[in-house]
């Protein structure tokens, strides 16, 4: 009977160049992938047992203090009284407001820039009195 | 001729399970990947003229000097001990405040390691008292 004449096309997909893709996928990934670059200034930060860890590094405005006494806002150095106004700008943004102030700050500093930065904090106010002092995980 | 038969032995990579083996290094590198996470010491600052008065029995002064030598309520204490006296301070009295105060000379690190040490007794109220000069 002509009506049963099926037609027997091979219904198969080619998986021979299935890891070809992959691959590609892979290496894609790999060259176009840019981590961020940890700006800022180098900095030994402090031990500490009893840490929690920050909810992300979204919203977060980083503050990093070295040995030097300079202090680095957003990949550039500024002066102190500068802070408050950097700052009052990120928590007063509309569309992403500052949560959370990270500072990053060398051990061997003294507590007198500290001090400095907490008052350019709190003159900022807002949001920018939540404050992190980042630190490593100590030892024991 | 017998001397004319040559072995033919087709020479093939399996190449099947390619793909596995690159999807199983994908895994892999996935797992192992941990990006870098901020972590450390949580506090609040206090807004800027709202110094509130404090009973002095609610109040427990820690004092941090230029060469780092810390005293609370009055006696020099030793700083892997903070957590300890904190934590029977707050036994006695929950609505205990620490007061650390610091000095321009003193050393970030051992603020960091006192706060620490404040947090290692669950000390929940923790003020930061203008440094002295």
């Amino acid at each position: 009977m002509k009506f049963q004449m099926k037609s027997k096309v091979g219904t198969e997909i080619p998986q021979a160049s299935l890891p070809d893709i992959v691959f590609m996928l892979i290496i894609f990934f790999m060259v176009s992938t840019v981590f961020k670059e940890s700006s800022g200034l180098s900095v030994v930060l402090p031990d500490a047992a009893k840490i929690e860890k920050l909810q992300g590094k979204r919203d977060v405005a980083t503050i990093w203090a070295d040995k030097a006494n300079r202090v680095s806002l957003d990949d550039k150095i500024v002066e102190i009284n500068q802070i408050r106004h950097l700052i009052y700008a990120k928590v007063a943004d509309p569309l992403h407001p500052m949560k959370l102030v990270s500072l990053r700050v060398d051990k061997d500093v003294d507590m007198g820039l500290v001090t400095d930065i907490h008052e350019e904090l709190r003159t900022a106010g807002g949001t920018a009195l939540n404050i992190n002092y980042s630190t490593r995980t100590a030892a024991d | 001729m017998l001397l004319d038969k040559k072995k033919k032995n087709k020479a093939e990579i399996p190449t099947s399970s390619l793909a596995d083996i690159a999807f199983l290094l994908l895994i892999f590198f996935l797992v192992t990947t941990t990006i870098d996470t901020d972590k450390g010491i949580q506090l609040v600052l206090p807004e800027k003229g709202q110094e509130q008065k404090v009973r002095s029995q609610n109040i427990a002064n820690i004092l941090i000097n230029q060469s780092g030598l810390v005293m609370m309520d009055e006696e020099a204490i030793e700083l892997r001990l903070i957590a300890e006296k904190a934590r029977q301070m707050i036994r006695e009295n929950d609505n205990i405040i620490f007061s650390v105060k610091t000095m321009r000379g003193t050393k970030y690190d051992v603020y960091v390691d006192v706060l620490d040490q404040l947090k290692q007794a669950n000390a929940k109220r923790i003020s930061i008292a203008e440094p002295e000069a």
